[in-house]
């Protein structure tokens, strides 16, 4: 059974796309079929985060125009093979998607054996943004540690609660993680950030994974190569660990915790 | 299939003339009197007729004439007691109703003008609606004629509105607005109070204007003379 997870956050800039290319390509990494859709339409930049903008012919939109078939639109990645992308459309307007189109979209994805199907959310909480959620089983809500960030997330919290189909039918709600990128300790002890347990008491809902600032992800974005594949780089491993626990595994969390100065360190600053 | 016509059961709110007096003349100058003062509101209005369960005979024929005249319509009668009694309202073209909140509390002692009064102005007792899932950011709940319970936090920019009083288990860091329609009595209690605005029966103070001794602690704020007074919830 195909899992529909909806990456989102009502905030913008807090790591949606770049983290839907990284657990999306984590998951083909584990050998599961995975695609990825880009609901920014009119905005697109999951293809640059992926590195495939050069092999854009069809999108979304086509797609749902039915001016082209799915199969001529889904981009299959270089790196993993099990991963393929579905880019949205860069001249169209948020207005082109529609439920009876997204959902016949998500239909032939299911049957194609999609085992994850993974939706990049626009930011707001306009119909983009409704449209991307409205299908999910699950959600990561991407958040980052700070107070607007924090409430823009408890909004669309509510609004996976009530306006989902999984609301408006009455069935198993839908199933919510919470994922906080740009963690920074050493911020957190200085109290310029709030911390994860502050994240956690506002939200109340269970913590998927905490990405901690890195200057990799912003290399690994403007390379076109997701940061789940920088094994170096802390980020790349949070991300590692985040696609585990998604997978069911338990792991401990990691870089939560600010680097202990040495003595020389505290004695002459640095 | 669904084009099929289908019956099924529902409940609602109906007015009800209490029939203390076996008049019908009377009750229907009564009612015309009623009508008056809002002819707009009980044009066509569905009425349902209560019998005080004694003996007496009622005139059905002119109550129902009476009633039609004043432009309502009479959907049943109930509190009838005998076979005989239920078989002159059905010979009058009127149907029989059973159950009805009011006939298991009767008053007969009660003159019908105090008794409707007394409706209008205080609803019936509810139990208070509660609310098991946090309460996020741009949602609102209203529990109208009834206290709200909250067992989860309420966020910030959320709000949480009852006629009655408000109880929140979890945080509160939202809006709590409680006696919305009026009702002094309220009171808001909460397990953590970091709310941005509390509110009873129009009194309100804004997050800045609550001491900063109570913040993040339990609390009852209720109002006396006026004005909102807090106090740290013992437990």
């Amino acid at each position: 059974m195909a899992r529909i997870i909806v990456v989102t956050s009502g905030k913008g800039g807090v790591g949606k796309t770049t983290s839907s290319a990284a657990i999306a390509s984590g998951l083909a990494l584990q050998g599961k079929k995975t695609a990825v859709i880009d609901f920014d339409i009119g905005l697109r930049n999951l293809d640059l985060i992926l590195g495939c903008e050069r092999r854009v012919v069809y999108d979304f939109v086509n797609v749902l125009n039915k001016e082209a078939t799915l199969k001529q639109a889904l981009i299959k990645d270089k790196r993993c093979e099990n991963l393929y992308i579905l880019p949205a459309s860069q001249t169209r307007d948020k207005d082109a998607l529609t439920f009876d189109g997204v959902e016949a979209v998500l239909t032939e994805l299911k049957e194609q054996g999609f085992e994850y199907i993974i939706c990049d959310s626009p930011a707001g909480i306009e119909h983009g943004a409704l449209m991307a959620l409205y299908f999910a089983d699950e959600a990561i809500v991407t958040t980052n540690p700070e107070v607007s960030s924090v409430r823009d997330s408890d909004r669309i919290l509510g609004i996976l609660d009530a306006k989902s189909r999984r609301a408006e039918q009455g069935l198993e709600p839908v199933r919510q993680h919470l994922l906080l990128t740009r963690y920074n300790p050493q911020r957190v002890v200085d109290g310029e950030m709030l911390s994860v347990e502050d994240v956690l008491e506002i939200l109340s809902i269970p913590l998927l994974g905490v990405i901690p600032e890195s200057s990799a992800v912003l290399n690994a974005s403007n390379k076109g190569v997701p940061v789940v594949f920088d094994s170096e780089a802390d980020a790349g491993l949070a991300y590692q660990d985040t696609i585990a626990r998604l997978l069911g595994e338990e792991r401990p969390l990691r870089f939560v915790q600010a680097e202990k100065k040495g003595f020389l360190k505290r004695l002459f600053g640095g | 299939m669904s084009s099929q016509p289908s019956l099924k059961g529902s409940s609602f709110t109906l007015s009800v003339l209490q029939l203390d007096n076996r008049d019908a003349e009377q009750a229907i100058e009564y009612l015309a009197a009623k009508i008056a003062q809002a002819p707009n509101f009980f044009r066509y209005a569905p009425l349902v007729v209560q019998l005080d369960g004694s003996e007496h005979q009622v005139d059905f024929e002119t109550l129902k004439r009476g009633i039609e005249a004043l432009d309502m319509r009479i959907v049943g009668v109930t509190g009838w007691q005998h076979e005989a009694l239920k078989a002159q309202i059905h010979g009058a073209g009127l149907a029989t109703m059973q159950g009805g909140a009011a006939t298991s509390q009767p008053t007969p002692s009660q003159a019908p003008s105090s008794h409707a009064n007394k409706d209008a102005q205080t609803p019936a007792r509810q139990s208070a609606m509660v609310v098991k899932t946090p309460v996020r950011s741009g949602q609102q709940i209203y529990a109208r004629d009834r206290d709200l319970i909250v067992l989860g936090a309420v966020s910030n920019g959320a709000e949480v509105i009852a006629d009655g009083s408000v109880q929140v288990y979890g945080a509160l860091r939202g809006r709590a607005i409680a006696g919305a329609q009026g009702d002094t009595e309220a009171h808001i209690i909460c397990h953590n109070l970091q709310a941005e605005l509390c509110s009873i029966a129009g009194s309100y103070w804004l997050s800045d204007q609550i001491e900063p001794d109570y913040w993040q602690q339990p609390a009852l704020i209720s109002r006396s003379q006026d004005a909102l007074q807090i106090e740290t919830l013992q437990i």
